[in-house]
């Protein structure tokens, strides 16, 4: 009796090791061919390069409401799909989120973040960044009523911001007595301020351009926090080649006037009338 | 405005379906596929082998205390680099959702068995049948009564457990409704919405659990 118990339950094993394998099975093929050839070379053999992009950040990066990729980001990686491949529809976005950016990049699950990337020491240790397209520094807003006028005024208050992203590392870093509020995502952190569960949020100074003049009732407390930064598309530590052609291109863009183009047709709606492009991006 | 109130849910209706649609394919295919290896699983729980108890406690274990989100960056982004392999994000959802699955179902389904009263399966043996026999008649039937319950239960929390998909590429129905919200800043309405899709998705399977309660006990 004892025998066939034991046969049953290694047969029970057995079906479930196969059923549970072959749910586990349909993997998407091998990363194609590493070996010599480089990443340029691989992406024009593919006839497609894979950008990654937001799809919750208008006006950089967002869907439409027939699920195409638009904004100014989608705007420079539809340019770089024309000038690697010939074709500007040549590409395939894929949607990121902020605390998955450089995963995406180290599992080489895209070729280019174009994902309103801020280029800082921590990440270049993680990824290569190319020539910058756009400039930012961290800005931080508070309802149009209240009492906070500089970021002096935020100590002991609550403030927004998202995880991970340049305004945590700035407010922890500098202003120990600031309580902070971490979201995951732009949404949340939006509306936990809008809600009333913070004071004042920090973000990127373009980001807070565009939000603060879509809601009225919020002002801009300071638009210039921190150092300047940049914003610049990001690639594989591996993928010099990839890295090298870009930075041709976006000097070779920046030089054609191609950035401001790209503002008129993607942010100037979305900024205050006086904002300067000259804040924003870089000018030939 | 075009895109203010409720006007945003039918000018965006394509997109959003779009998103459930991937929900419903996660949630589904890991529940369908889950029932069946739960119950293996929770067979081998039961052995008295204890190489097996030892191994399919600790993989129990293993999704009770590791959060999903460890598990889907790990299917999606570690697990495929080591290899040197590439997983759609779906693919990754399906698999983390399916093992846990499993536990969970497995221990659900042990549990039921466990429940048993001894009389019946001593008297099932007594009246010289098998133990595929005892387990087909006597153990089965009575044990899938105290399944469904939990089984349900488990659905529901699969659905809703799905929002997390997001963070590896898998663009489901929230992720959909915040795309949505960002661009129109209607979040009461997106929000509303998605209140219903899920109520709908999970109500059903509440209805179906009482009612075959009911049945069972009549």
């Amino acid at each position: 009796m004892k025998k066939t118990k034991k046969g049953y339950l290694i047969i029970l094993a057995i079906m479930t090791l196969v059923i549970g394998l072959t749910g586990c099975g349909k993997k998407d093929g091998a990363v194609s061919g590493e070996g010599t050839k480089g990443k340029v070379e691989r992406i024009k053999e593919a006839g497609v390069v894979k950008i990654g992009v937001f799809g919750d950040k208008p006006p950089f990066g967002y869907v439409a409401e027939d699920g195409s990729n638009v904004g100014y980001d989608v705007y420079l990686g539809r340019q770089i799909a024309k000038d690697l491949l010939g074709d500007e529809s040549k590409v395939e976005f894929v949607l990121l989120e902020a605390a998955n950016r450089i995963e995406y990049l180290k599992s080489k699950k895209v070729d280019i973040v174009l994902a309103n990337f801020t280029v800082t020491e921590e990440r270049k240790e993680q990824v290569n960044f190319a020539e910058p397209y756009m400039k930012v520094a961290l800005g931080v807003v508070a309802p149009k009523d209240s009492s906070i006028a500089s970021v002096e005024d935020l100590k002991g208050k609550t403030l927004i911001v998202n995880r991970g992203t340049t305004a945590e590392l700035y407010f922890t870093e500098n202003y120990p007595d600031i309580k902070l509020l971490a979201y995951d995502e732009n949404t949340e952190t939006f509306q936990a301020l809008v809600d009333g569960r913070g004071d004042a949020l920090a973000h990127d100074n373009t980001l807070l351009f565009a939000w603060s003049y879509e809601n009225q009732g919020y002002k801009i407390v300071d638009g210039n926090i921190g150092s300047q930064d940049t914003i610049a598309p990001a690639v594989n530590k591996d993928d010099t080649d990839l890295l090298n052609w870009l930075n041709d291109e976006i000097k070779t863009l920046t030089a054609k006037g191609f950035f401001k183009e790209a503002y008129d047709a993607e942010l100037k709606n979305h900024f205050s009338p006086d904002t300067n492009p000259g804040d924003v991006i870089f000018e030939k | 405005m075009q895109n203010s109130g409720i006007n945003v849910i039918f000018n965006n209706i394509g997109i959003l379906l779009d998103g459930l649609g991937n929900t419903l394919l996660i949630a589904v295919t890991s529940l369908f596929i889950s029932f069946f290896t739960g119950f293996g699983f929770g067979l081998l729980r039961m052995s008295k082998n204890r190489i097996v108890k030892l191994l399919t406690y600790i993989y129990l274990e293993a999704f009770r205390i590791i959060p999903i989100m460890v598990w889907l960056f790990s299917f999606f982004f570690f697990i495929p680099r080591t290899l040197g392999i590439d997983i759609s994000g779906e693919v990754a959802a399906i698999v983390v959702f399916t093992m846990w699955g499993t536990a969970e179902m497995g221990d659900i389904v042990r549990g039921a068995l466990e429940s048993l009263s001894k009389g019946q399966i001593e008297s099932g043996l007594s009246i010289g049948l098998s133990k595929l026999q005892l387990f087909l008649y006597i153990q089965f039937p009575q044990a899938i009564k105290r399944i469904v319950p939990g089984a349900i239960s488990l659905g529901t929390r699969m659905i809703k457990t799905t929002s997390l998909v997001v963070l590896i590429g898998v663009i489901d129905v929230i992720a959909r409704g915040k795309q949505v919200i960002e661009r129109t800043k209607e979040a009461f309405w997106i929000y509303g919405f998605l209140f219903l899709l899920f109520f709908l998705m999970c109500y059903p399977l509440s209805i179906m659990a009482r009612k075959l309660e009911r049945k069972w006990e009549s």
